[in-house]
């Protein structure tokens, strides 16, 4: 009986060590084919040329406007989910009723669930077509419908984060907001929010983070050209889309080109790994701070 | 206008910014969701959902692809389910607090935010390259097995940690085993959250696009796959490659076939709120 | 399985204590004390909360364990069932014996420890489960699974926990309808049907109303005749009705033990009667 029990425990710890070998994993082949290219491309080239060519006769290395393409769409998205998801918690945590709130969450989160094909298909078939009425010199795949309809898919991200955030914060604070003759609006925003603001931050860099690592909305809608700009009217293309773009195609493997994507792919993890560090440490730090 | 009345105006006037930020985004769903159905829902009938996909639009149909997800699916399933429950169940219920249990944490935190492109070269390297799976369903399998893992293991540790420690002192209490009491009291009382956790994660799976085109799934498969090892494709990619060509009658097409994915995908996030829901009834502590 | 020790047998060697009266189950022996502690001292990390606590006590009586909060008691009670082992930083001094054998011991299976010495908590603390699943489940942990057994055990149990006549005909029923004096009661059944010789009580009735304490205390009563009971409370006067021994814990040490009737018309120690008349805790 004690030799069952001790398998059974060897085989959930071998499942819980694969987490760690997926990490390594990862590390080991974004690493070591990145080695690789750097060792034909110079990383200051790679950090600082202004172009991105590799697919072309006259090749250029330059990261520069990959990660423009990707903080502009980026920017967009959170343009339009930092206020909205902010406005929906303080909604929904101070404001709405409780069924009202137990109907809205879970349908805003449908919000999340929609495939990010079906996301891009939307932005490039109808947000563009509708924005080109309003903007006549939109190019057809453009940063600013792709970051817009990826700002929708992340509103329930920073909403519900954030919602949780106010409501973890102590009823005393609120009773001594309104006990001193405060409206709603006013408790919300000069003792809620700031209390909250950990957890309001924490939501909002989990939010850029996914709209660092999109893939499919910006891959579909805002095209498969690196442009270093920031104009969000323009065609450009993030680092995720162009990962995609080499995977469509036929570069020969193990070639310069085919190693880009593990470059391309280091910088993509190195960008999302620091801020989803950031965010935990924020997190466990105020988790603290209320138990 | 004192200020005071001012104040309550302001505070009215955010109700309503609330109430309309709320729906904004419901909204902007129906709407898309009604002009793909406007577009799409004429093009989907028994030949669309059984012939193979096709140069000519009109003749494509989507079952190579809605095979190769339903294969896609079951085999995610098997791998990743067992996988990650144990995983949890292992953090939350044998792992002592040491050094390396909170860097297993802060690992899985990780894990879930990496973006899913990431898990596709992975993917790339280790299953296609290195195992030699080439872009077949196992080597797709385990790539979205890899992705869904964190998630899996997320969920399921939070509902194990909802069993009150009670049930447990009193399943010790009467000489069970760590095994005993997790087999018949922890996962039984956890099981319908877990289950929800399950199938929100394998959703998640069967809308992926990004990872599978890495991994090499072809956008033109011309069989149904039938087995583990063949070559695939899935629903999303073959939507992503009508979505890219010019022609008008493929992106009629991609509508149609948008809808058979959100149908599926709603289905399965239905059937979790449902379980969720009803376990909650069930089990009242 | 090979080191069988005593402890063991006398619950493996029989299944049920229907098939025997239960007398005849642990040899009597008027000198060897059923639980007894030498020079215990019991440490959370760099706290202590049990200084050096020696005690017997006999066969078939009940003990109670009184004191203000967090004086120990609790910790105390849990040492004899080994409950304690799943906190981190437990760590304990000094020697724990049931029948002379040290509990401690590293040849003890605690999952058997646990068979003999059977736990009530303070809330009642039913698995979400039937009824008669809940009062089955440790025989069917240890392997039995014959319908008869089950039967036969699930129905004495009930009736030694003065539960059968109300519950008789929803054995199939959720445990979790039960009313929480009824859950209590069938919490002792449970423990019951592994056949223990020993019962530790963890305040078993603070959660329950007057009338479902009045039927657990007369139940303790009954089950004094063929089980020897601990029991942690809060209540003097349930100290007072229901036990023969009393020992009253402070701070980690335990202050004075005697038969119950004379610590509370004549305590020896200034602490004991300043705490039993109300002046503090």
């Amino acid at each position: 009986m004690k030799t069952k029990e001790r398998i059974i425990e060897a085989g959930l710890k071998f499942s819980s060590l694969i987490t760690v070998l997926t990490t390594l994993g990862i590390l080991w082949v974004l690493l070591s084919q990145s080695l690789v290219f750097f060792g034909e491309v110079s990383i200051i080239e790679f950090l600082t040329s202004r172009e991105w060519t590799p697919l072309f006769e006259n090749k250029h290395y330059g990261i520069l406007p990959l990660l423009a393409g990707t903080a502009l769409t980026t920017f967009v998205a959170i343009a339009v989910a930092l206020p909205l998801g902010i406005t929906i918690a303080i909604y929904l945590s101070e404001y709405a009723s409780a069924p009202i709130r137990n109907t809205f969450k879970p349908l805003l989160e449908i919000l999340a669930a929609v495939p990010t094909v079906v996301y891009g298909f939307f932005a490039l078939t109808v947000v563009t077509p509708f924005l080109k009425g309003i903007l006549p010199e939109l190019a057809t795949f453009n940063a600013l419908s792709a970051g817009l309809v990826m700002g929708v898919m992340i509103i329930p991200m920073v909403s519900s984060l954030s919602e949780d955030a106010l409501r973890a914060v102590p009823n005393s604070l609120r009773e001594a907001a309104y006990g001193m003759g405060s409206t709603r609006l006013q408790t919300a925003f000069r003792v809620l929010v700031p209390a909250a603001s950990s957890g309001i931050v924490v939501s909002v860099l989990l939010a850029i983070s996914r709209a660092i690592g999109e893939t499919m909305i910006v891959t579909i809608a805002a095209g498969q050209q690196p442009n270093l700009t920031f104009n969000p009217m323009e065609t450009v293309e993030t680092i995720t889309a162009y990962i995609v773009q080499v995977s469509l195609g036929d570069v020969p493997h193990g070639s310069i080109e085919y190693r880009t994507i593990f470059a391309a792919g280091l910088m993509l993890f190195v960008l999302t790994f620091i801020l989803n560090n950031i965010s935990y440490f924020v997190k466990k730090r105020y988790q603290q701070q209320y138990e | 206008m004192n200020s005071r009345q001012k104040n309550r105006i302001k505070d009215r006037a955010f109700k309503y910014l609330g109430i309309f930020s709320t729906s904004i985004g419901l909204i902007l769903l129906t709407v898309f969701i009604g002009s793909i159905i406007k577009d799409g829902i004429g093009r989907i009938d028994w030949d669309f959902l059984t012939n193979l996909p096709s140069r000519k639009a009109e003749k494509a149909g989507i079952l190579t692809a809605l095979a190769g997800s339903v294969w896609l699916l079951v085999m995610t399933a098997i791998v990743s389910i067992p996988l990650g429950v144990a995983a949890a169940i292992h953090l939350e219920e044998y792992s002592r607090k040491t050094r390396w249990s909170s860097f297993l944490e802060i690992n899985i935190t990780n894990l879930a935010g990496v973006p899913s492109v990431i898990y596709g070269i992975l993917g790339l390297q280790i299953f296609v390259r290195t195992m030699r799976f080439g872009g077949s369903l196992l080597a797709g399998a385990f790539t979205l097995a890899l992705l869904i893992l964190p998630i899996i293991i997320v969920t399921t540790r939070e509902a194990i940690k909802a069993v009150p420690s009670s049930i447990k002192e009193a399943s010790y209490g009467l000489g069970a085993t760590k095994w005993q009491t997790i087999r018949h009291q922890v996962l039984p009382a956890a099981g319908g959250s877990i289950a929800t956790g399950i199938i929100l994660a394998l959703s998640r799976a069967i809308g992926e696009t990004a990872p599978v085109i890495i991994i090499g799934a072809l956008a033109y498969v011309a069989f149904v796959p039938q087995s583990p090892t063949d070559e695939f494709t899935v629903l999303p990619i073959q939507i992503f490659n009508w979505v890219s060509r010019p022609d008008h009658a493929f992106v009629v097409n991609a509508a149609a076939g948008i809808i058979v994915l959100l149908a599926v995908t709603f289905m399965m996030n239905g059937i979790a709120v449902y379980l969720r829901h009803r376990w909650q009834n069930k089990v009242n502590w | 399985m090979e080191e069988i020790i005593e402890i063991e047998k006398t619950v493996t060697s029989e299944k049920h204590r229907a098939e025997q009266p239960a007398d005849a189950k642990h040899t009597e022996n008027p000198v060897r004390p059923k639980l007894e502690t030498r020079g215990v001292n019991v440490f959370y990390g760099d706290n202590q909360v049990i200084t050096d606590v020696s005690i017997t006590m006999k066969e078939k009586s009940v003990t109670a364990l009184i004191g203000p909060s967090g004086c120990g008691k609790s910790t105390f009670l849990r040492l004899f069932n080994r409950m304690n082992d799943y906190i981190k930083v437990f760590r304990k001094e000094g020697d724990i014996c049931i029948d002379g054998k040290d509990i401690y011991s590293p040849s003890v299976h605690v999952e058997d420890l646990r068979k003999m010495v059977g736990m009530v908590f303070q809330k009642p603390n039913p698995f979400p489960k039937t009824i008669y699943e809940n009062v089955a489940y440790g025989l069917r942990i240890q392997g039995v699974n014959d319908k008869n057994i089950l039967d036969e055990a699930v129905e004495q149990s009930l009736k030694s926990a003065a539960l059968w006549n109300e519950v008789r005909s929803n054995l199939k029923k959720s445990a979790l309808a039960l009313s929480g004096g009824q859950q209590q009661r069938l919490c002792i059944a449970r423990a019951l049907a592994v056949n223990p010789s020993i019962l530790l009580m963890d305040e078993p009735a603070s959660a329950l109303d007057p009338i479902a304490t009045a039927k657990i205390e007369e139940l303790i009563h009954r089950l004094k005749e063929d089980y020897t009971i601990v029991i942690v409370t809060h209540n003097m006067q349930q100290a007072g009705r229901v036990s023969d021994m009393t020992a009253f814990f402070y701070l980690g040490k335990l202050i004075e033990y005697t038969e119950t009737k004379k610590l509370f018309t004549s305590p020896e120690n200034e602490m004991t009667e300043n705490y039993i008349t109300g002046r503090f805790g």
